[in-house]
């Protein structure tokens, strides 16, 4: 293994935020969250609560770092509203299924997009443990920064639970 | 979704289930959406219980408590959800550093030096002098170097602006200086109850935000007050609470039968109180494109992008300029 595994490990969601916008990584990071003043997010909630209402294992707390929200003998299972962030989803899964492994348990993971009601089945390359492993460090750097990294527009920026937060500017 | 909810008669008001009702004198049951409810501003001689202040934070309901003449009293603020440390220090940096403090009083001060010109200019025949005279007034501030100073300063630009008052409301509103405690005529009257539903509004931003408020830089941060609204309310006060006022007055709204008198303390009546109210939350959500968001954006929502505005300034991000009304 080439990385500190325990010195890098962070929360899933993180790893979600890297690859959506590292500006936003890094904003949360500093407990600068946004979430509570955005509908979207509450959707995004209720969604999650009224996804699987029949099953009981729900919300599997790892460390205290990994929320999962269902597992059984071969899954990690995670729930998203829309199929939008596809790679970031991917990507948190992947380190989900990256961080069992460390811990001895292997395991495929399975998204569920509620919206498309669609399945996708995911499994843990070499290759991917690679990319994981490269995420890790990038992302502790950037946790590491003084400053958050500056504003440049993404084509989501509008849908973003911190859009008025980075907007927030005056002309000269 | 955001809504203020203000309580003029006596009465109780309680949480049962998941719900909150206010039960006037004459036992009128009403509920109250407490997950649209924004903050509760409270008039009447109101009954709590725990349960009801207990309920409260989860859903950052803010109240405000004002006293038998509608003047300020205090605020239950409840514990915050958004915290960060991170923020706070550097929030405090920005005070424990003299020039750094310093900049950012400057800022408050221009920037409500801005709405006040703005409002005179709409009058401007009648008070060319006073307008000249704050423009001059207004070159001290940059030069500045300490916040008593800059106090100063204020203080003289008030002077004149409060002095405009008489040609810009109609004949039977005057003024002759301006006077807190208590306010002893109906334009004073106006100007305080406005300011302190401005300081509450600023409050409950605040609230939203990572901000502590009790760090200020204008004003001294002190332990009773909650310094950083007011602050920010600088800003606000002549942009929304004054053209209120002006409009209330000068379109014969509120008349002088909507105040009353009482041991030498001039205050609104329910009457006109409502009456401000009213007129004060249509300005409120009066919205304005904003030119960077390409939004419309209330001018509520204004106060909140100071609060982050402030923030990036703080972290680090991006230098702060306070808003100037540009429309
Ligand atoms: S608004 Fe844009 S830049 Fe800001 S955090 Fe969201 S995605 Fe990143």
């Amino acid at each position: 293994m080439g990385i500190d595994f325990d010195k890098l490990k962070v929360q899933g969601v993180k790893v979600n935020y890297f690859y959506i916008c590292k500006r936003k990584l890094w904003l949360f990071s500093k407990g600068i969250s946004m979430e509570q003043n955005s509908d979207r997010v509450l959707y995004g909630k209720l969604v999650h609560k009224n996804a699987y209402p029949r099953l009981k294992k729900r919300e599997v707390l790892i460390d205290d770092i990994l929320k999962l929200d269902i597992m059984d003998k071969t899954y990690v299972k995670e729930i998203k509203v829309s199929s939008k962030m596809t790679e970031a989803d991917k990507m948190q899964l992947l380190y989900y299924l990256y961080y069992l492994k460390q811990l001895g348990i292997e395991k495929k993971g399975m998204i569920n997009y509620v919206k498309e009601r669609k399945l996708e089945e995911i499994s843990l390359t070499a290759e991917y443990e690679k990319k994981i492993e490269n995420t890790l460090v990038e992302i502790n750097r950037i946790l590491k920064m003084e400053t958050p990294p500056a504003l440049k527009k993404l084509p989501y920026c509008k849908k973003c639970a911190y859009y008025e937060f980075c907007y927030a500017l005056e002309e000269d | 979704m955001d809504r203020d909810y203000y309580i003029f008669s006596n009465g109780r008001l309680k949480r049962k289930d998941n719900t909150i009702y206010f039960i006037d004198s004459q036992d009128n049951k009403n509920s109250i959406p407490v997950e649209q409810t924004n903050s509760l501003h409270i008039f009447g001689e109101v009954d709590l219980n725990t349960k009801l202040l207990n309920y409260l934070p989860k859903y950052g309901v803010i109240l405000n408590f004002y006293n038998y003449y509608g003047y300020y009293s205090g605020t239950y603020y409840p514990r915050k959800k958004n915290v960060s440390g991170f923020t706070v220090v550097k929030q405090a940096l920005h005070n424990f550093d003299y020039n750094k403090r310093l900049f950012l009083a400057k800022s408050f001060i221009d920037s409500a030096v801005h709405h006040i010109l703005r409002n005179m200019r709409r009058h401007k025949e009648d008070i060319k002098e006073l307008i000249e005279k704050i423009e001059l007034e207004r070159l001290n501030i940059e030069r500045a170097n300490r916040i008593d100073e800059l106090m100063g300063i204020e203080g003289r630009i008030r002077k004149y602006y409060y002095q405009s008052f008489n040609w810009i409301l109609r004949d039977d509103f005057t003024i002759e200086r301006r006077e807190k405690r208590p306010p002893k005529d109906p334009v004073n009257a106006l100007i305080s109850f406005g300011n302190s539903l401005m300081y509450t509004a600023v409050l409950s931003e605040i609230y939203k935000t990572q901000l502590d408020p009790t760090i200020s830089y204008l004003h001294e941060p002190s332990t009773k007050r909650f310094s950083l609204s007011l602050d920010i309310a600088e800003i606000f006060k002549p942009l929304i609470v004054d053209s209120v006022i002006f409009y209330l007055i000068n379109n014969r709204i509120i008349t002088l039968e909507n105040f009353d008198d009482q041991d030498g303390i001039c205050f609104l009546n329910e009457q006109g109180r409502k009456k401000f109210i009213r007129e004060y939350e249509k300005k409120m959500s009066t919205t304005i494109k904003h030119r960077k968001l390409k939004r419309k954006v209330s001018y509520k929502m204004f106060i909140r992008l100071e609060c982050y505005k402030l923030i990036k300034h703080f972290i680090g991000d991006e230098v702060y300029k306070p808003l100037k009304a540009w429309w």
